[in-house]
């Protein structure tokens, strides 16, 4: 089963990169863009074959390791 | 005193860190990271340098290597555990301290001398530093010290701050901050005061010819506190 996955930065925390990347796009012509937040992309290939199962471990995976939740936000988007 | 140096793959301030403990009359041993247990001693340092190539986060992997569970129950029993740069950063993702250090505000890596002023003096790092400003140097590309307001009001009650970026006469304000860091905190405490992470590199000023002596300061008093 494949486990995808994106951690995302809170809403509070300074996004440097996502502002600089928002300020070449502008400088790029793309003038309607209103804010680029940068975030990460996983993709989880587990023996496991129960969706629950899966979820569940890979939920624990991103409290432990993936995401720093004092900053960051994960969220599990496809499961196949 | 014993003290023991945790060396990571990629760690590169680890030897510094061993001459410099040796230089102030710590008898020092270096660990590799897939020990299970750590010797009888008095101090560990998580050293600088890119451990995993900061994969992921910086810190993020060591803090889950062989030695690190060790570290904890150490840093747990009350024992003194001081990570700088690097090991600040692994510190954080241990959660031994609070927060997380975020890359730094302009983007830059930014490698210069900077002035420290010691916020609280109460600990076996800092007791005794005749100094209330320190130059040390730092060397960093995520050393941004980020936490929530109910972290900040947390470290602030329980008197945390351990240092604070400054200029030379201890003027701690935004024009003097590196990075970006909330408060201009470069180095913070966990509540009991027994572990220490900071960005600053006292073990590059313990050479006068070289750099700067305020280092030698810092670990001259801080083995005379262990003693």
């Amino acid at each position: 089963m494949k486990i995808s996955v994106i951690i995302t930065l809170k809403k509070d925390v300074l996004d440097p990169q996502g502002k600089v990347i928002h300020q070449t796009l502008e400088g790029m012509g793309f003038n309607d863009v209103n804010e680029v937040r940068q975030g990460k992309y996983f993709e989880i290939e587990t023996k496991e074959t129960d969706n629950n199962k899966a979820k569940v471990k890979v939920e624990e995976m991103c409290k432990k390791l993936l995401a720093n939740l004092v900053i960051e936000n994960y969220k599990i988007i496809d499961l196949k | 005193m014993k003290s023991a140096v945790i060396t990571f793959p990629g760690s590169n301030c680890d030897r510094d860190m061993d001459v410099a403990l040796k230089k102030f009359g710590f008898k020092n041993k270096m660990i590799w990271h897939t020990d299970a247990e750590l010797p009888k001693i008095d101090l560990v340092v998580l050293p600088g340098g890119f451990s995993y190539g900061d994969y992921l986060r910086c810190g993020s992997m060591a803090s889950k290597s062989k030695i690190m569970q060790s570290v904890i129950n150490f840093a747990n029993s009350g024992g003194m555990v001081m990570g700088i740069c690097n090991g600040f950063q692994i510190l954080v993702e241990t959660g031994l301290v609070p927060g997380v250090l975020l890359r730094n505000k302009y983007l830059e890596f930014i490698c210069k001398n900077v002035f420290v002023k010691i916020n609280n003096k109460k600990n076996k790092y800092f007791k005794n530093v005749e100094n209330e400003v320190l130059e040390f140097h730092i060397a960093h590309n995520e050393g941004n010290y980020f936490c929530t307001n109910d972290q900040l009001k947390e470290i602030e009650d329980n008197n945390q701050i351990a240092i604070n970026y400054c200029d030379e006469d201890g003027k701690i304000e935004d024009r003097f901050n590196p990075n970006g860091s909330i408060k201009n905190i470069a180095g913070i405490f966990n509540k009991e005061k027994n572990v220490l992470g900071m960005m600053p590199h006292p073990e590059r000023m313990i050479d006068s010819s070289l750099s700067g002596e305020d280092g030698s300061l810092f670990f001259k008093n801080l083995i005379n506190n262990l003693k």
